[in-house]
C-alpha cells in the first residue's frame, strides 16, 4: 500500500514538466501553429533557470527567467511560421537543435554544480490530510500547485473567455476568424509565445526542482513526449493531466523497477514505446469520435487576395 | 407602426450603388451596374451563373474593390475595403457556403468577433440574445449545439442570427435556398418577411423564379455582367422574368444545326447511382443515364447539386454506395482511378490547378502524368526522357500550347494553356469516354473556342463525352442531350433539337 | 542554380554570426575559434581525411532523407536507422557468419545493415499509412529506442569479455573490417558506395518512374490521387529506401571505423540529425548533398577540435548547425511547397 502511495506521490512531480509543456503546446496548436521545438525550448528553460538560480540563489527568479527564455525561443518560431510563413516542421526542428546546442554551450559551467537553494515541498494545511489523495496531491512543492492552477486557468480561458473563442477559431478556420475581424497573426503570436513560456517553465521544473541539477541534454526526449501528450489530450488542457501523469508514472516505474535487475537501458525505452502506443490510442479515439486536430494546424494562413 | 409604414411609403433609399464596374483580366464581370435598395424591402438579384450577381455583392461586402463606381449608404459616400468595413456599416452577408466554424457551438460562432462582449463568459450574453431572438421570431435552435450537427437550414439561421447580433441593416443572402428543404425554405421566407417588417433590408441573390416571385418586393435582373432591369414583382410574371434572365440571344449561334447525332451503342451506362459527399450524406441519389458513341451529354445545373460527386465516382476517385457504372458493357463500379484510366476514360478535372497539374514539374512531365508508366515513356524502372520530350513537343504544337519550351514548370503557364495541356494529355490516350468538368471556366474566348473545337472533333471520332458546365450557352452549343441535375437527381434529359432554354432554366432552378 | 550558391554562401555567413554568439557566451575569440575549425577540418591532409570520414555517414543519411522530404513525408529517424544498421552488421559479423571470407562478408554486412535500417524506417511509415500517426514523432521516438537498444546490447548480452569491462562488443575479425586509404580513417568502400548511390538516387529522382512518382506526391498529392498513383506503396518504399541508406551509414561506422559495436553516442555523433540540415541545405539534390556533406563533415571535425583545444563544449557545433538550418529556413527556400490549397485531412 505504502509502495503504491509512494509511486503515485512521485508520479505528480515526474509528470509536472510534461504537463506544463503540454498546456503550452495545446494553446500553440489550437492557434493552428505546430511547434516541434518544445524539446529545445524546454532545455533552454532548464539551463537558464538553473543558471540564474545558481547565480542569484533565488529559485523564483530562475523560474521567471526560464519562462522569458522559453517565450523568446518561441518567438523565433512564430516569426518563421507566421510572418515568413516558412515550413513549420523544419522551423520547429531547428528550434530543437538550437536549444540543445545553445544549452550545452551555456550550461557547461553548471555541470556538476549543486544547487544551494531548492524548492521545498509545501504541504497544504488541511488538504493534505484528505485520505488517499491528500498526501498524493497536496504534499508537493509550490510549482506543482501552480501547475494545478495553470491547468484550470488554461481550461477556463480556452472555453469560457472571448480569447478562448478567438484562439480556437483561428486554429479551426483562420479565414472565418479573419472575416470576423480577428487579427489572426496577433492571436497566433500570442499562442506560440504562451507555448514557449510553458515549455520554459517545464524545463525549469526539471532542472531546479525535479533533478535538481544541470545535465547536458537532460530533457532526453521529453519535448517530443509533450507533443504526443498534446495529441493524446485531444487538444484539451484538462485531458493533458491524464497523459502527463501517465508518463510521469512510467518514469517513476522506471526507477522503481531498476533494483529488480532489469537493464536500465530497456527501462529507458519505456516512455518512448508508450509514446507510440499512446499515439495509436489517440488515433483510434480521434477517428471514433470524429474529432480532429485544429483544422488549419501546420498550414500557413494567407489572406485570400481577391 | 402606422408611422413607420409612412416612412416605407416614401421609399427611403438605404443603399445606392452607381456605375459599378469590375473586370477580371479580359472579363468584365460587372459592367456599369446601378443598384438601389430601400429600407425594409426584400430585393431579389436574379441572373444566371456568371451574370455578375455574386461579384456585385462581394463588392458591396468589401471582398472586391470595384474598378469604377460609387457606393452610398444613407446618402453618404462610403468606401468599403474589407468585410470589416462592411460589418461596421451594417452590412452582413450570408454566404452560400456558410462562414461558420464546424466544431464550435452556435453561441461561439455568433460570439466570434462581436464587439462589446465581456471577456469572461461571453457566451452567456449571446445565449440570452439567441433565445430572445428565437422566441421573438418563433423558431427553435439550441445555442449549445456544435454547428456540424445542424442541418443546412439551421446553419443558415445561425448566420442570420450572427447578422442580427451585429445589428446589420442590410442582409445579403447568397442563394440561400440551394441547400434547403422546401419546409426550411418556407421557414426562411417567413423569417425574412418578419425582419423586413422591422425595417431590415434584404438582398436575395437567387435564380429560382418561384422563390423570387414569392418573397421579393422588387427584383433586379443581371445578365452578362449588365443590369437588364429593375422591376416591381407585382408588375411582372415568371415567363417575362425568365426571358430577361436568359435573354433571347442565347440560342443558335456558332452551330450549324441543332440535331441529335450519335450511334446506338452505349459507352457509359450509369444505373441507380447513389454517392455520398465528404460528410457522408447522399449527394447523388439513384441517378441513371447512358452516353452513346459520338454523343455529348451535357449536365446542366447549379454547382453543388451532385455533379462533382458524380464525376468523382465515374473516374474512380470516390466510392459508389449503390448502383453500377459500366463502360462498354464492363462493370467498373468502384474501380480505382488508374483502372478506370486504363479503360480509356479521359478526365478533365474541375479544379485544374488543384488536381490537373503538378505545378513545379515541367510541362513534359505533366504531359505524361497519366501515362508515365506505360511504353514508350517508360521501360523497366526508368523513364525515357528523349521520347517524352519529343512527344511533348509534338503535343505542344498540335494543341497550340504557348510555352517557352517543354521544360518550363507547368505552374508558370496561363490558365488557358494549362487547360490545353490537360486536354492534350487526356485526349492523347485515345479515349472512348471523356469526362469534362467545367472545361472552359475562367478562360478567355479564344481558348474556350479551341477547347470546344477539340471536344467536337473527338465527338466526330466517336468519343462519348460527359460535359458538366454551368454555362448554358456552352452546353447548348456542344451537347446532343442535356441532363439537368438538381439536388442530387436528374430532373430530365432533353434532346437538343427539342430543347428550349426556358425549360432547361426552370429545371435547373427546380421549378 | 544561382540561388543554390547564394544559400551556400550566406549559410557560411551565419556560421560567422554563431561564432560571435559563442564568443559572448564563452569568451573564446571568434577568429581563434574560426581558425581552429578551418585549420583542423581543411588545413591539413589529416584534417581533410577526417572531414571526409565524417562526411560519409552524412552523405548516406542525407541522400536517404532527401528522398523522404521530396515526397513531403518527414523521416526524422535517420539516427535510429543508422544505429540499427550498425546493430545488423554487428550481428551478422559476430553471431552469424564470423568465419566467412572478406568478399562474402562485407557485401552481406552492408545488405543486412541496409535491411535493418530499412525495416526500422518502415515502422513509422506503416503506422502513418495504417493509423495516420504522425511520422515525425514516431520516427523520433524510434531514435531514442534504438539508442537504448544499442546501449543495452553493449552493456548486456553483446558485451565482450575481452575488453576490460568497457561497453564494447567483441572486435570484428579482420575479414569484416573495411579497408582504409593509407593510414587515414577513410573507409573507402563506404565512400565509393555513397558516391555511387548519389548517382543512383539522382537517376531515381530524375530519370525513373519511382522518382517521378515521388515528385508528384511531394508537390501535389491531389494530382497524384487523380493520376491514380498508389500513394501508400510509394510512401512505404520511400521510407524503406531512406532507412536503408541510413543503415548503410551505420555499417560503415562499425565496420570501417570502430570495428565493434559501442555505445550509441560513440557510433554516431548525431549524424542522423545533422543529415536533416545537410539534405535541406543541399536543396534535396543528390549531387549537392555530397558537397554539403563535406562541409558539415568539416564542421564536425572542427567541433571536436575546439572541444579539445579551446575547451568549448561539444554542443557548440550543434548550435552552429541549428543556426544554419534556421538560416536555410529564413532564406525561404524550403517553403517552395507551401500548399496553395489545403491538403485534405485524410490522405486516403
Amino acid at each position: 500500500m505504502s509502495f503504491i502511495l509512494e509511486i503515485l506521490k512521485a508520479t505528480i512531480p515526474a509528470g509536472t514538466p510534461l504537463l506544463l509543456g503540454a498546456l503550452g503546446e495545446i494553446y500553440t496548436e489550437r492557434s493552428g501553429i505546430l511547434n516541434l521545438g518544445v524539446e529545445g525550448m524546454m532545455i533552454m528553460g532548464a539551463v537558464s533557470a538553473f543558471g540564474i538560480t545558481a547565480i542569484t540563489g533565488n529559485v523564483w527568479l530562475g523560474v521567471l527567467v526560464s519562462a522569458i527564455v522559453g517565450g523568446g525561443m518561441a518567438l523565433i518560431h512564430a516569426f518563421n511560421s507566421i510572418t515568413l510563413k516558412a515550413n513549420q516542421t523544419l522551423s520547429g526542428l531547428s528550434l530543437t537543435m538550437l536549444g540543445l546546442g545553445l544549452s550545452g554551450l551555456i550550461g557547461k559551467r553548471y555541470v556538476g554544480v549543486p544547487l544551494l537553494n531548492k524548492l521545498h515541498s509545501l504541504p497544504i494545511y488541511g488538504l493534505k490530510d484528505i485520505p488517499l489523495i491528500g498526501p498524493i496531491l497536496f504534499d508537493q512543492d509550490p510549482l506543482v500547485y501552480i501547475s494545478y492552477l495553470l491547468t484550470f486557468v488554461f481550461w477556463f480561458f480556452l472555453f469560457n473567455t472571448r480569447f478562448g473563442i478567438e484562439l480556437r477559431s483561428v486554429g479551426e478556420s483562420p479565414d472565418v476568424a479573419d472575416s470576423a475581424g480577428i487579427d489572426v497573426s496577433k492571436i497566433q503570436y500570442l499562442a506560440v509565445f504562451i507555448g514557449g513560456i510553458m515549455a520554459g517553465l517545464g524545463g525549469a521544473y526539471l532542472s531546479v526542482v525535479y533533478a535538481p541539477a544541470w545535465i547536458e541534454g537532460m530533457t532526453a526526449g521529453m519535448g517530443w513526449i509533450v507533443l504526443a501528450i498534446t495529441i493524446f489530450s485531444l487538444w484539451r488542457p484538462e485531458r493533458a493531466i491524464l497523459g502527463s501523469y501517465l508518463f510521469g508514472g512510467i518514469r517513476v516505474l522506471q526507477y522503481k523497477l531498476q533494483p529488480f535487475g532489469i537493464s536500465p537501458n530497456l527501462l529507458n525505452m519505456l516512455p518512448f514505446i508508450f509514446t507510440i502506443l499512446v499515439l495509436m490510442l489517440a488515433s483510434k479515439e480521434i477517428s471514433r469520435k470524429r474529432i480532429s486536430a485544429p483544422s488549419s494546424l501546420g498550414i500557413p494562413y494567407f489572406r485570400e487576395k481577391l | 407602426m402606422l408611422e413607420f409604414k409612412g416612412v416605407f411609403l416614401v421609399m427611403e433609399k438605404i443603399l445606392q450603388m452607381k456605375g459599378i464596374t469590375k473586370r477580371f483580366g479580359n472579363i468584365t464581370a460587372n459592367d456599369r451596374i446601378d443598384f438601389e435598395l430601400n429600407r425594409g424591402e426584400i430585393h431579389g438579384l436574379l441572373g444566371e451563373n456568371g451574370a455578375g450577381k455574386t461579384t456585385l455583392m462581394n463588392i458591396l461586402y468589401g471582398l472586391y474593390t470595384p474598378d469604377e463606381g460609387e457606393i452610398y449608404i444613407d446618402d453618404a459616400r462610403v468606401d468599403i475595403r474589407s468585410p470589416y468595413d462592411a460589418i461596421r456599416l451594417g452590412i452582413s452577408m450570408v454566404h452560400q457556403n456558410f462562414k461558420l466554424i464546424q466544431s464550435h457551438t452556435v453561441v461561439e460562432n455568433v460570439a466570434l468577433g462581436l464587439k462589446g462582449l465581456s471577456f469572461f463568459y461571453p457566451n452567456r450574453y449571446i445565449e440570452k440574445k439567441i433565445r430572445a431572438f428565437s422566441e421573438r421570431y418563433n423558431f427553435r435552435i439550441d445555442p449549445n449545439t456544435p454547428v456540424w450537427q445542424l442541418s443546412a437550414g439551421e446553419k443558415q439561421r445561425v448566420e442570420i442570427i450572427k447578422a442580427f447580433c451585429r445589428e446589420a441593416r442590410i442582409f445579403i443572402l447568397d442563394e440561400p435556398t440551394t441547400m434547403l428543404t422546401p419546409s426550411e425554405t418556407k421557414e426562411l421566407f417567413r423569417l425574412l418577411k418578419l425582419l423586413k417588417e422591422e425595417g431590415i433590408s434584404v438582398i436575395l441573390i437567387a435564380h429560382k423564379l418561384d422563390e423570387v416571385m414569392e418573397v421579393c418586393d422588387r427584383v433586379t435582373i443581371l445578365r452578362g455582367g449588365k443590369r437588364i432591369n429593375t422591376v416591381d414583382i407585382d408588375s411582372i410574371d415568371k415567363d417575362e422574368l425568365a426571358r430577361m434572365m436568359f435573354g433571347q440571344d442565347i440560342v443558335l449561334e456558332g452551330r450549324e444545326e441543332y440535331s441529335v447525332s450519335f450511334d446506338e451503342s452505349v459507352v457509359l451506362e450509369v444505373r441507380d447511382l447513389t454517392i455520398f459527399n465528404d460528410k457522408g450524406l447522399p449527394a447523388v441519389k439513384e441517378v441513371s443515364f447512358d452516353i452513346h458513341r459520338g454523343e455529348i451529354l451535357g449536365i446542366a445545373g447549379v454547382s453543388g447539386n451532385g455533379q462533382r460527386e458524380l464525376i468523382e465516382a465515374i473516374t474512380g476517385l470516390r466510392k459508389v454506395v449503390r448502383g453500377s457504372i459500366r463502360i462498354l458493357g464492363e462493370d467498373v463500379t468502384n474501380m480505382g482511378a488508374k483502372e478506370i484510366l486504363n479503360k480509356r476514360v479521359a478526365h478533365i478535372p474541375e479544379e485544374r490547378m488543384r488536381m490537373g497539374i503538378v505545378p513545379s514539374m515541367s510541362l513534359e512531365e505533366n504531359i505524361i502524368l497519366r501515362s508515365y508508366d506505360k511504353a514508350p515513356f517508360s521501360s523497366g524502372l526508368l523513364l525515357d526522357y528523349s521520347v517524352i520530350s519529343e512527344y511533348a513537343k509534338e503535343l505542344i504544337s498540335k494543341y497550340r500550347i504557348s510555352a517557352l519550351d517543354e521544360k518550363v514548370p507547368a505552374g508558370t503557364l496561363s490558365g488557358g494553356n494549362i487547360q490545353k495541356l490537360i486536354l492534350a494529355r487526356e485526349l492523347s490516350i485515345s479515349p472512348v469516354l471523356i469526362i469534362a468538368s467545367h472545361p472552359t471556366q475562367g478562360l478567355d474566348v479564344r481558348s474556350t473556342q479551341q477547347i470546344h473545337e477539340l471536344l467536337l472533333r473527338k465527338k466526330e471520332e466517336g468519343c462519348a463525352i460527359l460535359l458538366v458546365s454551368e454555362d448554358l450557352q456552352e452546353l447548348i452549343d456542344l451537347s446532343d442531350r442535356i441532363a439537368v441535375m438538381f439536388n442530387g437527381t436528374i430532373r430530365g434529359i432533353i434532346d437538343i433539337d427539342r430543347a428550349n432554354i426556358e425549360e432547361i432554366g426552370s429545371l435547373m432552378v427546380g421549378v | 542554380m544561382l540561388k543554390r550558391y547564394r544559400n551556400l554562401g550566406l549559410s557560411i555567413l551565419v556560421i560567422l554570426l554563431g561564432i560571435f554568439a559563442i564568443y559572448l557566451v564563452s569568451g573564446v575569440r571568434p577568429d581563434v575559434m574560426l581558425r581552429s575549425i578551418v585549420t583542423s577540418a581543411f588545413g591539413s591532409i589529416y584534417g581533410l581525411s577526417e572531414t571526409l570520414t565524417k562526411a560519409i555517414p552524412l552523405m548516406l543519411c542525407g541522400l536517404g532523407l532527401s528522398l523522404s522530404f521530396r515526397s513531403s513525408v518527414w523521416n526524422i529517424g535517420a539516427e535510429g536507422q543508422l544505429l540499427m544498421g550498425a546493430v545488423g552488421a554487428t550481428w551478422i559479423v559476430l553471431y552469424v557468419m564470423p568465419n566467412a571470407p572478406k568478399l562474402v562478408l562485407i557485401p552481406i554486412m552492408f545488405l543486412v545493415g541496409a535491411i535493418c535500417g530499412g525495416i526500422w524506417a518502415l515502422i513509422p511509415a506503416i503506422l502513418k499509412v495504417k493509423f495516420n500517426l504522425n511520422e515525425i514523432i514516431v520516427s523520433l521516438m524510434l531514435n531514442y529506442i534504438a539508442i537504448e537498444f544499442v546501449n543495452y546490447l553493449v552493456y548486456g548480452p553483446w558485451k565482450s569479455p575481452y575488453e576490460w569491462g568497457f561497453p564494447y562488443s567483441t572486435k570484428f575479425p579482420t575479414s569484416a573490417q573495411l579497408p582504409r586509404i593509407l593510414d587515414t580513417r577513410i573507409h573507402y568502400p563506404t565512400l565509393i558506395l555513397a558516391l555511387i548511390l548519389a548517382i543512383i538516387i539522382y537517376i531515381i529522382l530524375y530519370k525513373s518512374k519511382l522518382g517521378y512518382e515521388i515528385r508528384v506526391i511531394g508537390d501535389n498529392i491531389d494530382a497524384a490521387r487523380y493520376a491514380g498513383l498508389d500513394i501508400h506503396r510509394i510512401i512505404l518504399l520511400v521510407f524503406l529506401l531512406s532507412g536503408g541508406l541510413a543503415g548503410l551509414a551505420g555499417v560503415g561506422e562499425v565496420a570501417g571505423i570502430h570495428h565493434r559495436l559501442r555505445v550509441a553516442s560513440g557510433i554516431s555523433s548525431g549524424y542522423g540529425y545533422t543529415a536533416v540540415i545537410v539534405a535541406w541545405l543541399g536543396c534535396l539534390d543528390p549531387l549537392l548533398i555530397i558537397l554539403v556533406s563535406f562541409l558539415f563533415g568539416g564542421l564536425l571535425v572542427g567541433g571536436d577540435a575546439i572541444q579539445v583545444s579551446l575547451g568549448l563544449p561539444g554542443a557548440t557545433i550543434n548550435f552552429i548547425n541549428s543556426l544554419i538550418l534556421i538560416f536555410v529556413l529564413v532564406q525561404g527556400f524550403s517553403n517552395a511547397r507551401i500548399p496553395s490549397i489545403r491538403k485534405r485531412k485524410s490522405e486516403r
